[in-house]
Order: structure tokens, then C-alpha cells, then sequence
């Protein structure tokens, strides 16, 4: 590795976040910069592209203060990292590594790239064991494993934190020993209040200690905002793939990255794409959400729980559309339920999970596990089309079958989607089982006979 | 080799100052770490050239070296059963566990040779002269399409790497070829064919509602249109996993890491119901996922449709899943906006739709250079922003293929699997493909089709109908059509790709299916003009049976058909004789 090398006056102009520096020294694209200004503040940037003769240097943090004579350049010749090591836990960091909580700085045992590399697609582990997040829409409907990306599509105003805290106080996994494990949060832009209800949070269930925080706040500039989510995601490999932990990864809001690098797009006077967001918004989302995973022989994985705010409560929006098709699924928050006092507010039929396939049914939770969840599927679907029907022309076209139909849509989400406190995977299928007696026998062509016989017919006439 | 050094880095797209001769499309190797990248303009003393891996600390100065051809992959032997990158390198083994630029494993292996030409013998471009032994499809050594002359050595019976010469040709200006097993060959430039020819049987995919509905003919096109989580990948690695294909290309191009290892888990455990042999042994993965570079994935796409063409020439039929056309197309929005092009249509460049015709027109039926019939079907996954089919990519695409599969969000939501939408979708070649399904024994399939379209068709108008009138007034024919409808759904075209019995269904038990369904739809409309009303026959306890047949009508259980039968028969007919005893 070359020695830091400084330059002085060589910057001719300064646009947005962008720096135009003349270039008098070897280095190379995305390499690390320190921009030093008059008053000793560092401040972060890298290589955005380079000529014979200048270079453009992304000013990573605000430019304000920043003038053309006095500002100094240090060029790092390599990209940027963040030194890692033990002792990350229990920790308070900004949105470049830097510990805000008064403590010492983390002893540097790595020097680890924020941008991570790409997981070797042979060398992933499907991720296949169940995590009993005490949700019933997750557990049994769309049930999370660990080394998913698994995004809450929520709008503003719903009680998407909260349902995150919860799962990051509850998350378990069923019997066996649960190893290591630890909690990332990463806070992007959100509000003071949001991290501090966080940390209470893990506080008071004495989880804080596995907690490492990494926070961005509202008003400091977009470029920084853009690294937040690079910064935890570094921390949280070395604690999975270093350490042998399992790492849940909370990213909330992760609108407010998109729109940050809409903004700096826009600087760069790029070509926009659908909204103004620039067209490579799809990859760059996917090099974060894809550092998820497992790997083959190695303890640790990372879990990631974003959260995102759909823009006018729209899940076609630009943001929830590109992470949908980069998520392993998402659990998606409705309005309408919210008013109507269900908590959690969790929209069953456009939630999805694709890894549950993988880690459900015998040999993972329970072997009716699958079939049950696909009938309450297709049971409220079906539930839904009726009330559609119902509010058309009122209860007296329809048929008994229907109408059968309209009260299981009703007790499905006043039984089963609401749930006043934490509940066990199989006393979400309990209440699954008995919400199906409601419908018809010869309508749940999802079960087998040997499950009609058992949960429908036995466990009625128990009842 | 000419020379060049860079004037200009920004992200994959380099500018640099020539010194020699370079070409369009030419390979080059790029930076001290020898990265690969393609010439993609030339400019006076300038060419423009896009980097397939991470520029991350290239510089201006650094040189870039032509290597004097077109951009191309080595085929061979030893791509079966193998998971490479976008550029046919192989990703690195398990134990590497990043995938950090350069980091590609050796392809390596020895295979063992069989000659089949003799010294002295006059090859023509893509004759065979050897052939491998191992297990799974049938590999034969052949000429590259652009050479030809006479044997002047072949080598003996017995083991040699995939890079040893096996075979010198003497072509007719004199000049020699010394021939390995497999060859190079530029990914942009079609392999050439003896002859295209029509479509004639369809490439049996195990799947109801596509080989019943809409089939897709071998050496066809479909397309496969969905937003998030309506199933495109599932259906795709389906098609993979059961189709009748000899060899199957699978390509993620911009998608996860997750599901290219989930095919890597579960191929190698399962068995190709035709052969009986590992499923792997018939497959090529290329991977270039999201977080892989984004120029690569631009070329992944031609490197599979190359090598999916090279099995084609050794005479066999060849599958290509490309899974998803989409982030292709933004790879190439991505590179087009790097160098400044004008933006057409949602950003895409101009040329959006000419490269998505010059890619599905390598699909084909034909005669090769051998003078076999092989075939190259393709498959497109097309994920269009927020699901709306009038995007460029999807409606583009319409244009080039001839089966066009709808994935709908409605159904996916109700897990109605596959999310097919059998009202928007299409396939073209009906009328060819109804002739192999009356050679294969089912003279009623077009028969059996068109009545199962017109039922969902009626059952779509007189859903809207009832919504007005409720269902209770409809007529009773039209409460039996709703029905028979809604059995054909859950009887026929749902299928889990997760069932253990369900996954694959052949032509034969497909036949059955219907015969049997469609004998219900005729019975009971026969009962109800005799007098029953719909609700009684909505409650013959064989109805259960029939929406469940899928799990449990067996592959090769014609008793189990014959019973659901006069089970069929008997139900229905109790209910004419007034009695009433099945009706709880
Ligand atoms: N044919 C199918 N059979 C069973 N489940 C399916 C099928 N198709 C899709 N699914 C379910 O839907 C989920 C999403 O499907 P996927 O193919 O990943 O969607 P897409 O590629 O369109 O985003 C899968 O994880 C699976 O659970
Ligand atoms: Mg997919």
C-alpha cells in the first residue's frame, strides 16, 4: 500500500457534494479521500472518476465551509473502510464509524471495506432455520429464517418501529440452543426519538449489551446517508462471519436512503430514471440487501429487517418496487387495518416470504405447518373477493357458502392478525385450525384428509 | 496486441488513448489486475470500453491491452454440471467466500475422448470428430463453425484436459488448426445453422396450464412476465428442473444470491424423470447476481444464448431460462447513460428493441452444420417496474415471442400457483403443437383447450354478472358453468412447484386429468337437464376429490382415473334417481 499523500490548493471547484480537484498524484477510482478544511474538520470522499488531469472527488459529508484555496486533500490509496474489533457491542456510532457514545475508539483488529464484497454464490448456505418472531402473520403465514432480508413495506405514521423493537426483542429460535447472537440498528435519517425508543427498548429487556447502533440524523447531508447503511452492514459481517454471531439487521427508514440518492444523483447530473430516482438504484439497493446470508462453514449470518415507508401508502412506488424484487419477501402494513385497531397492522395477502418454503413444514416447525398456512390463504383471499361482492349489493345475494366466507375474513383479522402479546408458533396454528371450522368442510381443498380429520372434524367435537 | 492507455474512469466505463489498432466488440484486458472488458466505441484516438469487473483503483495510465478479438467464451466439455460467471469463468470454489474481482476458479478436468474422425478425412465447419464418454447428454466434439480442412493428426482413445489438442486440421489455404475439445466463440455473433426450420412438437414442460394452455414450441419463445413475488423464478427453475429439454441453460442475470445457490442445493439431489439421471448433469448455471458487476450482466445474457447454441450444434434440444431480461436491460440503460447516449423510452437507449429481437431470434428449430435437428428454446423473465405490462422491456418483448405467460398479482396473493393469468396470456403455435398431442394419443387436447379457455372466459363474465344480480339469480346453467369453472382451476391449473407429487405432470397424466374433469363438466351438465339443481351437484363428495387431482391422481395410476370415473358417474347419477343421500 502507497503512504497518504497530501495536496494543497488543488481544488478548482466546488459543486454540490462534488469537489473538482487537479490531479498531480497516482490514484485510482473509489479510493478514499480526507478532505481537510481551514479549521482542521476532516470530512470523508472518494473518487467519483478521474482524468490524465483532474479528478472528481464525492464529498461524502457536507461541503458547506469548504473553499477552493485552503482545503486540503489527503488521498488514502485504498478504498474506504472501517476498522473493526472486538468490542463493537454495546456501542453508539455515527453515520461514518465514529463512536458517539463517549467510549474509547473500537480497536482496530480489521480494515474492512464499507462496500463489502459480493457472498460467492457457491459458498452460500441456504438459510433454513425458522425464527419464531411471536408475530402469527410472520411465523405462520410468512415465516422469517435466518440470513433472509425480510422488508416491513409500512406507510407513515404506522407502528412499524414498534413491531420492529418487538421482533428484536423476541426473535428466538425453537429448541435448539440459539448461539450468539446480536442486534445492529441503523437509523437513517430517522428522528432522535425513534433511536432513543430503540435503545430503551433493548435496554429494558437487557439486550443492549449485544446492540450496536449506528445513527444517522435527519439533517446532516444525503452523501453521508448513503454510507450509514454500509458502515452497520461492515459491523455487522465481522460480528457474523468474524465473530460467529447471528446478526439481526435493523434498517429503518430505508425511504430516506433512496431519497438521498435520488439527491445525489441529481447532483451529478445523471440521467434519471422512473420518479427521478437514478437507474442504477435497483443495484445499488441489491449491494446492500444482498450482504444477507449465510455461508457454508462459517457460524455467523445476517439477518436484515428493513423498513421502508411507502410513498403515498403506494407499493408500486419506485423504492418498495425495486427492494421487492431484491427481498427475500416483505411484510407489508395497511392503513386500513391500523384504523380499524389491529395490531400489528400486518396486510396478509401482499406479504410474502420466498425462503419459507425452505425453512417450514417436517423437520423445521411442524409438518401441517405449510398446508395450513396455504389454506388461510386461499381462505382469505376468497374472504376478501366476498366482502368486495358484499359491499356491492349487501349480504342478501350471497350465497351461504359466502357469507360463511365473509365472517372467516372477519375473525381471521380480529383473532389471528390482531394479537394483544407475543404468541408460540403453534398457538398461532391453533387459532388457525380453529378458524378454518368456520368455513365449509368441502371447501378446504388445501388440507389433506388426514388434517380435515384431525383439526377440523377431532378438535370440533372436542370443542 | 494494440495498446491504449486510460484517459478516463468513471464507474464500469473507461475512455482511453490508443496506440494500435482496436476493434468493436474486441476483448481487452484492462489495469494491472488484467480485468476483462469489451471495446464498445471507437473515436478517433479514443475508444470507449466497459469493464465487467470492479474498476474500483484503476487510474488514468493504466494500460489497456487489445487482445485482437471479439469478446469471447470458451465452450466445452466441461461446462456441464458447472456454475460460472457471466463470462463462462468458473466462480470460485466453496471455501472462497467473497467473490472479490478475479477471484475465479480454474475450470480444469479431463474428459475422456473418442475419436470419430480418421487421418486424412475431410471435416466441414461443425462436423463431429469425437465424442466425450461420460454420463448425462451425449457431448460431441465438433469443427468451429468457421473452419474446415482435412485430419492431419486425431488423437488415441482416452483421458485429456479440456485444453489439449485432440485434433489437427489442415484447411484448404494450407493453414493448421490445432483442434481441443471445445472451442472459443464470440458471444455477440449467432452460431450459424444449415437451416432454420418450423416448429413441430412442443417442449413438454410438466406444467398443466402451459403444456394444456399455452404451450411453447421447441426452438420457440415465451416470455414470462411478473412483478415481484408472482413466481417468475419458481415457474423458471420448474421449467429447469422438468422440462424435456436435453441441456438447460439456467441464467440469473441481476437477481439473488439465495436463489443460484438454492439451485446448486437442490439440482444435484433430484432426477430428470426421462433419464433418471442427476438433474445436474444436464445444466449450465450462469450467475451474475445484483451485486455483481453490472457490465457482466449485459453479457451474461449473450454467454448463455452462445453456449445453450454450441449444445444445439452437437444435435441436441437446448433450454435457456434467462432469469430476469430486465436487469439486462437496465445494465445496458446503465452503460448507455455512462457514455451520454440520448435516453429513449423510461431511459432505455434507442437499441432496446433491436437487442431484445437479435436475442430472442436466436431461438430456434433447426438443422445444424452437422445436419441434425436441435433446437434452442427460450425462456424470459421480464419483471416490469411496479408490475405494469405497457413498460418498454415487457411490450418489446411481446413483440419477439410467441407464447406469452402473464403472471398476475391477484392470484399470487391467493398463493394460486402458477399465478398464470389464462385470460391475458397466449401462445401462438396451437394448431402445429395439436398434432403431436394426437401422435402422443390425445386427439381432444385442442378440443379439451378451448373448452377449458371459453369456461374461464364465461366464468370472468358471469363473476361480473353476479356481482350486479348476486349469484342465487343467476340461471342454473350458469350457477353449473361457475361451478365447473372454478374445479378447472383448482382441479387443473393449480399446481405447487413444493408438491413431492404434484411438481412435474406428464402429457399422459395431464391427458388424464382432463378427460376426467372434462367427463364431470359434461356429466353434470347432463344431470342438471334432467332436473338436479347446481347445488346438489355441488355437493357430490367426488368434487373433493376432483379439485384435489393434482395430489391425487398418481403419475401412472389408471386405476385410481378409472375410479374417480364411475365414482363421477355413480354420484351424478344417484342425484337423477332422486336420491338424495349424498347431499348433507
Ligand atoms: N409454482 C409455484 N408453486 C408453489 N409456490 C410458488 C410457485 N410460484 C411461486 N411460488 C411462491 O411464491 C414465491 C415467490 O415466487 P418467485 O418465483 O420468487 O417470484 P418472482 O421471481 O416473480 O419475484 C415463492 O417463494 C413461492 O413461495
Ligand atoms: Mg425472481
Amino acid at each position: 500500500m502507497r503512504g497518504d499523500l497530501t495536496l494543497t490548493g488543488a481544488v478548482r471547484r466546488i459543486e454540490g457534494p462534488l469537489l473538482y480537484v487537479k490531479r498531480s498524484a497516482s490514484v485510482g477510482l473509489n479510493e478514499a479521500v480526507q478532505i481537510i478544511d481551514s479549521e482542521q474538520r476532516q470530512r470523508v470522499g472518494r473518487i467519483a472518476a478521474l482524468d490524465e488531469d483532474k479528478m472528481i472527488i464525492e464529498v461524502l459529508e457536507s461541503t458547506t465551509g469548504l473553499g477552493l484555496g485552503d482545503t486540503l486533500i489527503r488521498l488514502r490509496a485504498e478504498p474506504l473502510v472501517f476498522p473493526v474489533g472486538p468490542g463493537l457491542l454495546g456501542r453508539v456510532f455515527d453515520s461514518v464509524g465514529r463512536p458517539v457514545d463517549g467510549g474509547p475508539p473500537v480497536p482496530a483488529e480489521r480494515r474492512m471495506r464499507i462496500d463489502g464484497l459480493a457472498i460467492n454464490p457457491t459458498a452460500r448456505a441456504l438459510p433454513r432455520d425458522f425464527i419464531e418472531t411471536s408475530v402469527s402473520t410472520i411465523d405462520l403465514m410468512n415465516s422469517l429464517v435466518r440470513g433472509q432480508k425480510l422488508p416491513l413495506f409500512s406507510c407513515g405514521g404506522l407502528p412499524h418501529d414498534r413491531m420492529a423493537t418487538e421482533i428484536a426483542q423476541r426473535a428466538r429460535l425453537r429448541g435448539g440452543e440459539a448461539g450468539e447472537f446480536a442486534i445492529v440498528f441503523v437509523g437513517i435519517g430517522v428522528p432522535h426519538d425513534t433511536a432513543e425508543a430503540f435503545r430503551t427498548a433493548m435496554e429494558s429487556s437487557g439486550a443492549l449489551e449485544h446492540t450496536v447502533m449506528f445513527l444517522n440524523r435527519a439533517d446532516e447531508p444525503s452523501t453521508q446517508r448513503l454510507l450509514t447503511p454500509r458502515f452497520a452492514l461492515t459491523a455487522a459481517e465481522y460480528l457474523a462471519f468474524t465473530e460467529g454471531r447471528h446478526v439481526l439487521v435493523i434498517l429503518t427508514d430505508m425511504t430516506n436512503y433512496c431519497e438521498a440518492l435520488r439527491e445525489v444523483s441529481a447532483s451529478h447530473g445523471e440521467i434519471p430514471s422512473r420518479k427521478g430516482y437514478p437507474g442504477y438504484m435497483y443495484s445499488d439497493l441489491a449491494t446492500l440487501y444482498e450482504r444477507a446470508g449465510c455461508i457454508k462453514g462459517l457460524a455467523g449470518t445476517v439477518t436484515q429487517l428493513p423498513i421502508l415507508t411507502m410513498p403515498g401508502d403506494d407499493i408500486g412506488h419506485p423504492i418498495p418496487d425495486l427492494t421487492g424484487y431484491i427481498t427475500e419477501g416483505q411484510i407489508v402494513l395497511a392503513r386500513d387495518l391500523d384504523r380499524k385497531g389491529v395490531y400489528p397492522p400486518v396486510a396478509v395477502l401482499p406479504s410474502l416470504s420466498r425462503l419459507m418454503d425452505n425453512g417450514t413444514g417436517e423437520g423445521y416447525t411442524h409438518k401441517d405447518h405449510p398446508n395450513l398456512a396455504h389454506q388461510l390463504f386461499a381462505a382469505y383471499a376468497r374472504a376478501t373477493r366476498v366482502r368486495v361482492l358484499a359491499s356491492v349489493m349487501g349480504m342478501e345475494g350471497l350465497s351461504d357458502t359466502d357469507k360463511r366466507y365473509l365472517k372467516f375474513g372477519d375473525v381471521f383479522e380480529d383473532e389471528l392478525v390482531k394479537q394483544a402479546g407475543p404468541r408460540t408458533l403453534e398457538e398461532s396454528m391453533e387459532i388457525g385450525w380453529r378458524l378454518l371450522r368456520v368455513l365449509p368442510e368441502a371447501e378446504l381443498s388445501r388440507l389433506s384428509d388426514a388434517q380435515i380429520e384431525r383439526y377440523i372434524r377431532q378438535e370440533a367435537e372436542l370443542a | 496486441m494494440s495498446k491504449a492507455a486510460i484517459h478516463w474512469v468513471g464507474g464500469p466505463v473507461l475512455r482511453a488513448d490508443v496506440k494500435g489498432p482496436f476493434h468493436v466488440h474486441e476483448a481487452v484486458s484492462v489495469g494491472v489486475n488484467e480485468l476483462l472488458g469489451e471495446v464498445i466505441q471507437l473515436d478517433g484516438e479514443q475508444l470507449v470500453a466497459q469493464v465487467y469487473e470492479d474498476t474500483t483503483g484503476l487510474k488514468p495510465g493504466d494500460p489497456v491491452t487489445g487482445s485482437g478479438l471479439p469478446l469471447s467464451v470458451p465452450l466445452g466439455p466441461g461446462l456441464l454440471g458447472r456454475i460460472l460467471d457471466g463470462l463462462l469463468r468458473p466462480l470460485a470454489e466453496e471455501s472462497v467466500h467473497f467473490y472479490a474481482p478475479g477471484t475465479v476458479g480454474q475450470r480444469g478436468g479431463r474428459f475422456h475422448f473418442v475419436p470419430l474422425a480418421d487421418t486424412g478425412e475431410t471435416l466441414a465447419p461443425g462436423a463431429f470428430f469425437g465424442r466425450i464418454v461420460r454420463e448425462g447428454p451425449t457431448m460431441r466434439c465438433m469443427v468451429p463453425p468457421n473452419v474446415s480442412g482435412t485430419v492431419e493428426s486425431i488423437v488415441d482413445e482416452g483421458e485429456y484436459a479440456e485444453t489439449d489438442t485432440v485434433c489437427v486440421l489442415i484447411a484448404d489455404d494450407g493453414r493448421r488448426h490445432e483442434l481441443p475439445m471445445g472451442h472459443m466463440w464470440p458471444v455477440r455473433r449467432p452460431r450459424p445453422v444449415q437451416k432454420r426450420l418450423s416448429p413441430e412438437a412442443p417442449m413438454v414442460t410438466g406444467q398443466r396450464i402451459l403444456d394444456t394452455l399455452f404451450p411453447v414450441a421447441r426452438g420457440g419463445r415465451a416470455a414470462l412476465p411478473g412483478g415481484f413475488g408472482t413466481g417468475k423464478t419458481v415457474l423458471q427453475e420448474s421449467l429447469a428442473k422438468w422440462c424435456d429439454a436435453d441441456v438447460i441453460v439456467y441464467v440469473g442475470c441481476g437477481e439473488r444470491g439465495n436463489e443460484m445457490a438454492e439451485v446448486l442445493d437442490e439440482f444435484p439431489g433430484l432426477d430428470d424423470p426421462r433419464t433418471g439421471r442427476p438433474l445436474m448433469e444436464r445444466t449450465v448455471i450462469i450467475a451474475n447476481t445484483s451485486n455483481m458487476p453490472v457490465a457482466a450482466r449485459e453479457a451474461s445474457i449473450y454467454t448463455a444464448i452462445t453456449v445453450a447454441e454450441y449444445f444445439r450444434d452437437m444435435g441436441l434440444h437446448v433450454a435457456l431460462m434467462a432469469d430476469s431480461t430486465s436487469r439486462w436491460a437496465e445494465a445496458l440503460r446503465e452503460v448507455s447513460g455512462r457514455l451520454g447516449e440520448l435516453p429513449g423510452e423510461s431511459g432505455y437507449p434507442a437499441y432496446l428493441a433491436s437487442r431484445l429481437a437479435e436475442f430472442y431470434e436466436r431461438a430456434a428449430r433447426v438443422r445444424t452444420l452437422a445436419g441434425e435437428e436441435a433446437s434452442v428454446t427460450i425462456i424470459g423473465a421480464v419483471s416490469p417496474p411496479a408490475g405494469d405490462f405497457s413498460e418498454p422491456v415487457t411490450s418489446h418483448t411481446k413483440r419477439y415471442v410467441r407464447s406469452f405467460w402473464a403472471l398476475d398479482r391477484a392470484r399470487a396473493q391467493a398463493r394460486f400457483y402458477p399465478a398464470i393469468n389464462p385470460l391475458v396470456s397466449y401462445a401462438e403455435d396451437v394448431d402445429v403443437l395439436a398434432r403431436w398431442w394426437q401422435i402422443q394419443g390425445n386427439p381432444d387436447w385442442r378440443i379439451h383447450r378451448q373448452r377449458i379457455l371459453t369456461l374461464l372466459e364465461q366464468q370472468e363474465k358471469l363473476e361480473r354478472m353476479a356481482r350486479i344480480v348476486g349469484k342465487d339469480a343467476l340461471p342454473a346453467e350458469q350457477q353449473l358453468t361457475l361451478l365447473c369453472a372454478e374445479l378447472l382451476n383448482e382441479g387443473f391449473l393449480y399446481q405447487s412447484s413444493f408438491s413431492p407429487i404434484d411438481r412435474y405432470c406428464s402429457p399422459e397424466r395431464q391427458s388424464a386429468m382432463l378427460r376426467l374433469l372434462m367427463h364431470f363438466v359434461d356429466r353434470s351438465a347432463e344431470t342438471l337437464a334432467a332436473g338436479a339443481g347446481p347445488e346438489a351437484i355441488g355437493e357430490v363428495p367426488v368434487l373433493r376429490r376432483l379439485r384435489r387431482l393434482g395430489e391425487e391422481l398418481p403419475e401412472d395410476d389408471p386405476e385410481e382415473a378409472n375410479r374417480l370415473w364411475t365414482a363421477v358417474d355413480r354420484e351424478l347419477g344417484e342425484i337423477n334417481t332422486g336420491g338424495d343421500q349424498h347431499a348433507r
